[in-house]
């Protein structure tokens, strides 16, 4: 919000520098987030009068003036301007003058005529007309008040201001004006809050209770409505008092009424709004809520169609405002408008702002509304702006108001103690400390023993409790009291992470140590995603107001997001990487008002100098690092993204934990991956339970084990995982290491058939096992292979 | 006699002091000492020596031997010198080539940063919880002081699954969820991941947040400071300093702004913290009484405090990142920069 220091002082005797200024309200909440120093650049531009004005002798469109500038002395100047006449009072730039853009002014030459300086225009000093009048013409701006000459202009016209730009936190909407700032800054710098003037005359005899019915059929939206009728009105521009206010917050002045209610607006925070009577249908005001298709066109003339959602302002027939919005164009003030009522409202801060967003038009009363207004400042309000009319004369103000529903405005009172207070600060500040700054935030207070009794300001909705007190009292008070304490009341507690969060950052630790690099990527994705990855959109989560298609959907699987990170990093030719990332997917339940199925995924991916057996590797160290000893078996896999022949699903003791290898190559190719990608992913659950909870001693032999290598033919499409697992079966307890060391095709077998050389370790830890035995096992893993798999021994 | 000995012993001297190589040097060992060699067959000689004469030559000739041996001793160390002298000059690797491959991984620095203030607070007794992602209406705000009507719930800020259900905007739903569970003493981390409708150089529509949580009896703002003081300087350097001023959050009372020093000048002012000298990293504040109330603890016994992390922003300020959009993208030759720090 914007705090013009000009305006401010005139609630608050402001004697410290901006920058103070600045410092002190950042202390108590109030972050100025930029400090306009108006006129600050503007610089040796004074008033001149101009004495003589002649052709240039080598130039048609230029002209060579005499001035007077006091006491800078006589100069010429050579211009193009065409609206200045001899006598003239004008501002004229001196040599080695700055504008208000910061613009540097020089004497020079101009087609051989010396200027010393520069007329200059209404822009050129920052200003427009509401400003100054004359102030916007396209020319030189003509002063129109008898300035000494040589003055500089910038005093004269006191074109000098400092705009404090403020960030008001959301629960203090009643510092949203320049009234509430000014309080804030009474306080802060411990001075009285002058009260702007609220007195007004009226006529006696002029009723708006006579003139007008006003009905309030929508407490619960609108829990308070003034309505206060003025007759005689003369719409004409207002004094430039009011519209110098307006400008410094960046207000265009339009008439004196609108400018009153802008003004109002600004300075109590309070959106006002004027109708013209003429145009109230039958009389009759009704706030309600609007019929369903019920149309109406705003001030500036755009229409929208209603619901009984919104809140309306309307006549007998129509409605004439979209309450808290924009009024109606059909009882806009005009030019000819001869009596107006007058509106002061709160609004609830849902609604305005519901209705705002659905009809997307918005405006400073409804943005106002959206923070919230207090039943009180309605009424400061009202008086307010009859006050302006009062002042201005241009207007007979009747002697009565409607306010509806009859208000019973009471101040908050709390009860509490000076210790619980300091109970929420940890420091004791004095119980007469605390009483002071309460009184200086106008809050009324009382002290016994350790009683505290607070009487809480209309305007702050927003203290309730103790706590709100304890705030008021140390944003005043100042945090640098605030002594840091180590948790000294609290209890000793054993921190650390549990077990299963142990094992996940162990599990990435694992990743890392095997070359791949974390990733984190949106949890939310493209539909389109589901389908080039054949992912079933049943139990999709979408998001209802997304930022794009892009990001609608949440994620049921990792691996479309791994395949984009490789994609993308192949693309700025990164030529080899490995990435994993443990993160949530999402599944919908039944009811979408219930919380839907959130499960974490283990995903990882690599591509460069990488096959299946490189990321088989990583899966095989993973099970052997946390699930050691558990049987283990890789199936070709059945997901619809893997390469059908080139990848596997992983089960740990019968259970299905998560598949593994290329990817498939359509999804490649859609993806434009011109390198062989290899993508795997683990549901987290089903992982981390095959994890070894406890970890028991396995003896070692101390006798010579016995080694024997073994080669076999088979059909090319035996898998090695078979033959495996069947030598492990026919061989017996002894049998420790069943390892594949070699795979011969070529001239020495038959076409169509491989030779696998298996190596097989044998140990008891009873005694030294005899050749016997070891034979009979092997006759056993030849037979059980040649039944099985029809293997031969070569 | 003798002048056999002498000529044979300077023939040698000459003959070995021109060797070049350890090949060479064998070979002539065997001329001279070998079994058919100059030496030896002085010594065969001896037979037809005078007996009275044999032992003087005995002994002359076995004192050329050793002298002889001496020379091709000691010449063979020198050769061996030379040569291993020459062999490093071959051997010589290009030590600024890239050594052999061996490549670790990193964690992606948002949980580098996640790790060290989990760690950070985990010495001060807290222990980690992780909520859900999406998030009830009630847990994300109702309970914590955040009405229907508040204009933080605008729909420009929350991304919505259904009237009842969010993508969480923080991790403050993490306090609820514990505090209806467990009773005081309670210190906990909730860290995670976080979503806001918002998209800019400064913003991301998923980003990541630690919320703290401590209840017990007598917690108070000078308590918030010790220990966000203590986290600081973990973080951050041991010198740095926090500043506390007031803000506003609905679920805390006091609620404040916390700043800490800037990393980059030590509070001088700089372009990092806009000359300034501060740089605010996180809000906190009391617990407001009607969170604590909402889920079951008594006000008036206890009291809390709470605080809230962006880790973006940490990491921004930590790893001097000036967009955030860059921690997102994922890129290895970014990734690989954060090491196991």
């Amino acid at each position: 919000m914007k705090l013009p220091l000009s305006w401010l002082k005139d609630y608050v005797d402001v004697d410290v520098t901006p920058e103070v200024l600045e410092e002190k309200l950042f202390s108590c909440g109030f972050e100025v987030e930029e400090t306009i120093y108006v006129g600050k650049n503007i610089d040796k531009i004074v008033v001149c009068r101009i004495e003589k004005i002649e052709k240039h002798p080598n130039a048609d469109k230029l002209n060579v003036c005499q001035i007077d500038a006091g006491k800078w002395g006589k100069l010429q100047i050579v211009t193009s301007a065409k609206n200045i006449s001899e006598g003239d009072l004008v501002p004229v730039a001196l040599d080695g003058a700055t504008l208000a853009n910061g613009e540097r002014i020089f004497n020079g030459e101009l087609r051989g005529v010396k200027s010393n300086g520069m007329f200059c225009s209404g822009e050129e000093l920052g200003i427009t007309d509401d400003f100054y009048d004359g102030a916007s013409v396209n020319g030189i701006l003509i002063l129109h008040e008898d300035y000494p000459l040589g003055a500089e202009v910038k005093k004269v016209l006191g074109i000098e201001d400092v705009i404090f730009d403020i960030s008001v936190t959301a629960n203090r909407p009643d510092c949203q004006s320049i009234l509430g700032m000014a309080r804030e800054v009474a306080a802060v710098l411990n001075k009285p809050l002058k009260m702007p003037s609220l007195d007004y005359i009226v006529d006696k005899n002029l009723k708006t209770t006579d003139k007008i019915l006003v009905e309030n059929k929508a407490i619960d939206l609108c829990p308070r409505y003034i309505g206060h009728y003025v007759s005689d009105i003369k719409v004409e521009k207002s004094p430039k008092w009011i519209t110098r206010r307006l400008a410094s917050v960046g207000i265009r002045g339009i008439n004196n009424i609108v400018d009153i209610t802008n003004f109002v607006l600004t300075e109590i925070g309070q959106p006002m709004h004027a109708f013209d009577y003429h145009n109230i249908g039958g009389k009759h005001i009704i706030i309600r809520r609007a019929e369903n298709g019920e149309k109406i066109v705003t001030l500036d003339k755009k229409e929208f169609t209603l619901c009984d959602k919104n809140l309306v302002i309307c006549d007998e027939n129509k409605p004439i405002a979209l309450a808290g919005v924009m009024g109606g164009l059909n009882s806009e003030i005009e030019s000819d408008t001869k009596e107006i009522v007058f509106e002061a409202a709160k609004f609830m801060r849902d609604n305005i702002r519901k209705t705002s967003r659905a009809l997307g038009q918005r405006s400073d009363s409804s943005a106002r509304y959206e923070k919230g207004i207090d039943a009180y400042t309605a009424q400061i309000a009202m008086d307010r702006a009859l006050h302006l009319i009062d002042e201005l004369k241009c207007g007979r103000i009747a002697a009565d108001r409607y306010d509806l529903p009859e208000q019973n405005l009471k101040e908050k009172v709390i009860e509490t103690a000076i210790s619980k207070v300091n109970r929420v600060l940890g420091i004791e500040v004095p119980a007469d400390t605390i009483c002071d700054i309460l009184k200086r935030l106008h809050f009324g207070c009382e002290i016994k023993g350790d009683a505290l009794k607070v009487i809480v300001p209309l305007y702050r909705e927003d203290v309730e409790s103790y706590q709100d007190i304890a705030e008021e009292v140390i944003r005043e008070y100042g945090y640098a009291h605030i002594t840091p304490t180590l948790l000294k009341t609290a209890a000793i507690t054993n921190g650390g992470l549990s077990d299963a969060q142990k094992d996940a950052e162990n599990i990435k630790e694992f990743f890392c140590k095997c070359g791949y690099n974390e990733i984190i990527t949106y949890s939310f994705v493209s539909e389109k995603e589901f389908d080039l990855y054949s992912i079933s959109k049943e139990n999709i989560v979408k998001i209802v107001n997304p930022l794009g298609e892009e990001v609608s959907v949440m994620r049921k699987s990792l691996v479309p997001s791994m395949v984009n990170t490789m994609a993308k990093n192949l693309n700025r030719k990164n030529n080899a990487a490995r990435f994993f990332e443990l993160a949530y997917v999402f599944e919908g339940v039944k009811d979408p008002n219930d919380l839907p199925k959130q499960t974490r995924r283990l995903c990882f991916g690599a591509y460069g100098e990488e096959d299946f057996f490189t990321l088989k590797g990583v899966v095989q160290e993973l099970l052997n690092e946390f699930s050691y000893g558990r049987e283990v078996v890789y199936k070709r896999s059945v997901m619809p993204y893997l390469h059908p022949t080139v990848s596997a699903d992983v089960y740990v003791e019968g259970k299905y934990i998560g598949s593994f290898g290329a990817l498939h190559p359509e999804i490649a190719q859609a993806s434009d991956l011109d390198k062989k990608v290899f993508v795997g992913e683990f549901d987290y659950e089903a992982l981390t339970d095959t994890f070894n909870k406890k970890v028991y001693y396995e003896a070692v032999s101390k006798y010579p084990s016995v080694e024997r290598d073994l080669a076999v033919t088979v059909d090319e499409n035996i898998l090695c995982g078979d033959l495996i697992s069947s030598i492990r079966q026919a061989a017996g307890k002894e049998l420790k290491k069943a390892e594949l060391f070699d795979i011969y095709r070529g001239d020495q077998i038959a076409k169509g058939k491989k030779s696998m050389a298996f190596n097989l370790v044998y140990s008891s830890l009873e005694r030294t096992l005899t050749v016997e035995e070891v034979d009979k096992s092997i006759q056993n893993v030849l037979k059980a292979l040649k039944d099985a798999y029809g293997a031969e021994l070569r | 006699m003798q002048d056999k000995v002498n000529l044979l012993l300077e023939n040698a001297k000459k003959e070995v002091a021109a060797l070049q190589s350890s090949r060479e040097l064998a070979d002539l060992k065997v001329k001279y000492l070998g079994k058919t060699g100059e030496v030896t067959a002085l010594l065969k000689g001896m037979k037809d020596i005078p007996s009275e004469k044999r032992a003087e030559f005995g002994k002359t000739v076995n004192v050329l031997k050793e002298q002889v041996a001496a020379l091709f001793e000691e010449k063979a160390t020198a050769l061996k010198k030379e040569e291993m002298l020459k062999s490093f000059e071959k051997d010589a690797v290009d030590i600024t080539l890239d050594g052999k491959k061996v490549s670790f991984g990193n964690l992606h620095p948002l949980n580098i940063v996640r790790n060290k203030v989990i760690d950070a607070f985990i010495g001060m007794g807290f222990e980690v919880f992780e909520g859900p992602e999406l998030e009830l209406d009630y847990y994300c705000f109702q309970a914590l002081n955040i009405p229907k009507d508040h204009p933080a719930r605008d729909m420009q800020d929350t991304f919505y699954i259904s009237d009842n259900v969010v993508l969480r905007t923080h991790t403050s739903p993490g306090q609820v969820r514990v505090m209806e569970k467990k009773k005081p003493p309670i210190k906990i981390l909730s860290p995670g991941r976080v979503y806001r409708a918002d998209d800019d150089a400064s913003h991301s529509p998923m980003f990541h947040q630690i919320e703290g949580l401590v209840v017990d009896k007598g917690i108070t703002l000078c308590d918030l400071k010790g220990i966000l003081d203590e986290f600081v300087q973990i973080m951050f350097d041991k010198d740095t300093k926090t500043r506390l001023r007031p803000s506003y959050f609905p679920f805390t009372e006091p609620s404040v702004e916390v700043d800490v020093t800037c990393s980059e000048c030590h509070g001088k002012g700089c372009k990092l913290c806009k000359g300034t000298g501060w740089i605010e990293i996180l809000g906190a504040g009391i617990v407001n009484k009607k969170v604590l109330e909402n889920c079951g603890i008594d006000s008036d016994e206890y009291s809390g405090l709470a605080f809230g992390l962006g880790i973006e922003r940490t990491t921004m300020i930590k790893y001097g990142v000036p967009d955030i959009r860059t921690l997102f993208e994922n890129d290895v030759r970014f990734l690989k920069q954060f090491g196991r720090k």
